[in-house]
């Protein structure tokens, strides 16, 4: 699905504001952990959206080794000036919701975003 | 590991100061960026990258400052991480799945789970630690570029 449909299923502020709307996004990561994200990232990272309450610019060096697609922001947090500033610079598009990680993952999958890993080989 | 060090195409080494959060992350950034300007594959490296990020965050996490140098040799990928600091009491039990000595402060930034030391086994091919307890950590760690020679 496309950003933009993402951004209404949401109700979500795209808070880089220039940001390719047009984007096409087919997986989703949610995490609160970095750790996790560095973990379990995979290869198809322009295609996944990451769905986190981590709002520090680690989450942008994080998210700039698998190249992700997107990050939105959960629970209503909004990304540090920092961190905007190197989201532009890396050209990773920032969006802001006021649903809970939960509710944001919900309606996600009902519109057709499935899990860029769905589970770990060793839990 | 010991390859031939007249082999080395490039060497630069990083400054990395100890708990310095809010630049957590650049200096992984701007080997992915060395490594992409110089057309490596995406695989290696990303999982480059992700183990020079885990590595750096253990400098900024636990030590008072350190280095870390990347040297691209024909064959493999080499980066050294030395740390001055508190070091590791017991190598063996660090590197287990969840064992964290994080504080909140390092938890608050989404880190600290304890996956850092095995994620770095986990990505690359070879990796040698040692530390010496209240004095400072190295670890250094190869990911071939044939991408068959795992182990």
């Amino acid at each position: 699905m496309k950003l933009r449909e993402i951004q209404d299923i949401l109700d979500a502020e795209v808070v880089t504001g220039d940001a390719n709307l047009e984007k096409e996004i087919k997986y989703g990561f949610a995490a609160d952990l970095l750790s996790d994200v560095l973990a379990l990232g995979r290869g198809s990272g322009a295609l996944t959206l990451l769905i986190t309450g981590i709002i520090h610019p680690q989450v942008i060096y994080a998210s700039n080794i698998f190249d992700l697609g997107a990050i939105i922001f959960v629970r209503g947090k909004r990304p540090t000036e920092a961190t905007l500033q190197l989201a532009i610079e890396n050209q990773i598009p920032l969006l802001a919701t006021p649903y809970i990680m939960f509710e944001t993952c919900g309606r996600l999958y009902q519109h057709g975003l499935r899990p860029s890993i769905a589970k770990v080989k060793n839990g | 590991m010991a390859e031939a060090e007249e082999n080395i195409r490039f060497h630069e080494m990083f400054h990395i100061e100890g708990g310095n959060f809010m630049n957590a992350g650049a200096i992984s950034s701007r080997v992915k960026k060395i490594l992409k300007e110089a057309g490596f594959p995406g695989k290696i490296i990303r999982r480059t990258s992700i183990a020079a990020f885990e590595a750096e965050m253990n400098v900024i996490c636990y030590a008072n400052q350190g280095n870390l140098s990347l040297f691209i040799t024909p064959n493999f990928l080499k980066v050294v991480v030395e740390d001055e600091g508190i070091g590791i009491p017991d190598v063996n039990v660090a590197m287990r799945e969840g064992y964290s000595t994080a504080n909140e402060k390092i938890r608050e930034l989404g880190f600290g789970a304890g996956m850092g030391l095995s994620n770095i086994k986990k990505n690359t091919d070879e990796m040698i630690l040692t530390s010496e307890f209240r004095q400072g950590t190295h670890l250094e760690f190869v990911i071939y570029l044939s991408g068959q020679d795992k182990g």
